[in-house]
């Protein structure tokens, strides 16, 4: 049957009351249909409750007392966010975990994917091994690495210990101020890593062969191929993991919660656990809302200069 | 004929639902909550209604509770919620106001202890208006392990170092000796340490454990004699060496890991032979009682010990309320008269429940009842509570940053946790309108 055929009797086939409808309709028009369900849902969804996000932190309601009287406080609630010593040390919090689970995870996972890729016995075992770590719960590892991290029981003190001499028990890694952050930045390192790993490994797994095979012909050194040939162009596929995982520690909340509830004192309360405590346990709607707004167009601002970054990578 | 049959089917129907409701009693995840369980069956018989409920594990209580009660839900028709929820739920007209319902069924708040009726029904507080039945009495007290106390071994070595018998403590300077005698001490092959206190930062754990030395040392909440004036009372030189002392409670005689410290993780270690003390409310103590391990005479009792300004303990425990939002509020007030009656507390009691009615405490026997009995009554004599104000959330989540910055991390100074603290409350009064 030919393609005309075919519209004819699809459009034969379409109930006469239907057609009627939908004769007059343009190619724009039905488009409009198809994408409006979309718009409305992403408008329902995401766009309007930043708008009364944004309006809410202009004053100072508070979502516990539905009754009470909604006063407009204007930029009351920015200065206070702004000049808070407390909340810049969350943000202090939040960028040393930040940015050191970026930087051990995309060392550690480049390593380990470079280490897969290679030919062996056992290749596909080890993968499936190093990559159970972040098949858990954050919930079921922040719970376990609490027990791992107990100073009379736990299997970590006893390893360090082991390495190094010190009792067991002289140390507490959630419990001390300086080793907390530290803490919860080996247990999201050892979780995902193996992340990091696979999208390296995706990388290193698309440069083709005959590159390396020219390479070699060119007598490049291995040290050399690596860093003009494998670095180059894996570096993309890195940025991405770079931003998930960034986008994601960002928000962190629930391991940091389960393993150390942000303390010792406010050691490791990073921004999205003193986000929630204002927001749902103060109260404090409208500041909490103000608190929000400066974390998205932090993220906002930060996320489209890194994808500029990341599409200027990929263009070279 | 038809139609008939239909009418009386729908009559009948409409009878029995408002004879026999189901009601839903929402409460803490604890052990009293299951004495209530066992409690309500003698209410099920006798009413007929039937008894559902929603236990919730204390971390999450306030959290899963109070969204419950903003949002309007009718999840709970009773609700035996935390003395410091009285201010906001009665602002905002969450609890049904009980006055009349008391008046009607002869139900007066002079049978109870006076504490709990403060503690737990009235707002605003001194004024008649009761919004709650106190339901379960409850302070912060201390357990010490009896037998490590009385092994002649440790008497002797205790009375050597500081010259006096290894007993009980009076005041709290005592009870820090205590701990330091027993810290790494080695007894029975095994190493244990001093004390078992309050370190929780994520919800109320440090503030209700720091509250007791606080209030012994001359922290007070305002000025007696203008509400809401904070500075110098709240930071008061003797509210500083309050917290100095709990800080060093901390440092010196705690176990390692002990930095996020509550209820459930202080049992564990009592009951595991870790610790020589444990500062707990006196819920725990029947539990403690009944051990297999730590049970029976190895263990004692004690109220909280004096301080160089006055001799307090931190006020626990919940009053029974009925939700308006309930379409059962019949029924619910109909277990709150039930519960009222002196038999009922009587055998609440004897479940393991606290009551709070005078006729249950005070009467000659309960003293010897049980071995923490007099320890509790003791305790509910020299009880103080935190802020029940609307805006308690806020300034109780104030308090446990400063004071876990402070006692935990060691960050700044006493005086500076407690400037700080003054602080965050002017705040949140200003916010409140009350300022």
């Amino acid at each position: 049957m030919s393609k005309t055929k075919i519209v004819d009797a699809a459009a034969y086939a379409t109930p006469l009351p239907l057609r009627h409808r939908i004769r007059g309709l343009s190619d724009r028009t039905i488009a409009w249909i198809f994408v409006a369900p979309t718009l409305i849902l992403l408008l329902a969804i995401n766009i309007f409750p930043l708008i009364w996000t944004i309006r809410l932190s202009f004053t100072n309601y508070r979502a516990n007392r539905p009754n009470a009287d909604v006063k407009f406080i204007g930029l009351r609630n920015y200065e206070r966010i702004l000049t808070d010593s407390d909340i810049w040390q969350t943000m202090q919090a939040t960028a040393h975990f930040l940015c050191w689970t970026l930087f051990l995870q995309v060392v550690i996972g480049f390593a380990l994917a470079w280490l897969i890729n290679r030919k062996f016995k056992g290749n596909d075992l080890w993968t499936t091994i190093i990559v159970l770590p972040m098949m858990l719960s954050p919930a079921v590892v922040g719970n376990f690495w609490t027990f791992l991290y107990q100073p009379q029981i736990g299997l970590f003190n006893y390893l360090i210990s082991f390495l190094t001499g010190v009792d067991p028990s002289s140390f507490t890694m959630i419990g001390e101020v300086r080793l907390a952050p530290w803490a919860i930045v080996i247990v999201d390192t050892w979780m995902w890593t193996p992340f990091v790993m696979l999208i390296c490994l995706a990388g290193l797994r698309s440069i083709p062969d005959y590159i390396y095979e020219a390479a070699e012909c060119d007598r490049a050194s291995k040290w050399r191929q690596f860093w003009t040939i494998t670095v180059p162009m894996v570096l993309p596929f890195l940025m991405l993991a770079v931003l998930f995982r960034g986008i994601e520690n960002f928000k962190m909340f629930d391991l940091v919660t389960l393993l150390t509830g942000g303390g010792p004192g406010s050691t490791t309360e990073l921004t999205s656990i003193n986000l929630k405590r204002e927001a749902f346990e103060k109260w404090r709607t409208g500041y909490a809302s103000a608190y929000a707004v400066i974390l998205f167009v932090t993220i906002f601002g930060l996320a489209s200069i890194y994808v500029k970054a990341l599409n200027r990578v990929k263009d070279r | 004929m038809k139609k008939t049959v239909i009418a009386a089917t729908v009559l009948l129907a409409s009878a029995s639902s408002s004879q026999s409701a189901d009601l839903t009693l929402c409460w803490a995840a604890w052990d009293p909550a299951n004495a209530l369980v066992e409690l309500s069956k003698d209410f099920e018989a006798e009413s007929g209604h039937n008894m559902s409920f929603e236990f919730v594990p204390w971390p999450n209580f306030a959290d899963r509770m109070l969204n419950e009660l903003n949002s309007g839900g009718k999840l709970c028709d009773l609700m035996i919620g935390d003395s410091q929820w009285i201010g906001g739920s009665a602002e905002a007209g969450h609890y049904v106001k009980l006055n009349d319902f008391f008046d009607q069924q002869g139900i007066t708040m002079d049978d109870f202890i006076p504490a709990t009726v403060t503690g737990y029904a009235e707002w605003p507080k001194g004024t008649p208006n009761y919004w709650a039945l106190p339901a379960f009495g409850d302070v912060v007290g201390w357990t010490y392990r009896k037998d490590w106390f009385e092994m002649p071994e440790n008497q002797a070595a205790f009375k050597a170092e500081y010259g006096r018998d290894l007993d009980v403590p009076t005041t709290l300077a005592e009870l820090k000796d205590i701990a330091t005698f027993f810290q790494g001490r080695e007894i029975d092959g095994k190493t244990v340490y001093g004390a078992a206190i309050y370190t929780e930062r994520g919800s109320e754990g440090i503030t209700m454990g720091v509250t007791n030395a606080l209030y012994n040392f001359g922290f007070e909440y305002e000025n007696p004699n203008q509400p809401y004036d904070l500075d110098g009372f709240v930071n008061s030189a003797g509210a500083v060496a309050g917290l100095e002392y709990y800080k060093e409670l901390y440092d010196c005689c705690t176990p390692p890991g002990s930095s996020d410290w509550y209820m459930s993780e202080s049992i564990d270690a009592f009951k595991s032979g870790l610790v020589a003390l444990q500062m707990n409310f006196a819920f725990i103590w029947p539990g403690v009682h009944a051990d297999p391990n730590v049970g029976g005479d190895r263990s004692g009792y004690f109220p909280n010990p004096a301080g160089p300004g006055g001799h307090f303990a931190q006020l626990g425990g919940q009053g029974i309320s009925v939700v308006s939002y309930s379409e059962n509020q019949d029924a619910a007030l109909e277990y709150i008269q039930w519960f009222a009656q002196p038999e009922i507390q009587k055998k609440w009691w004897s479940l393991g429940g606290y009551s709070a009615l005078r006729a249950v405490v005070e009467d000659p026997s309960f003293a010897t009842s049980q071995p923490y009995a007099q320890t509790f009554l003791d305790s509910m004599a020299i009880v103080k509570d935190f802020w029940a104000e609307p805006a308690y959330a806020s300034l109780l989540l104030s308090m446990q940053d400063r004071v876990h910055k402070f006692v935990i991390a060691g960050q700044g100074s006493a005086q500076e946790a407690l400037d700080g603290l003054v602080k965050d409350w002017v705040e949140v009064f200003e916010d409140e309108g009350k300022l």
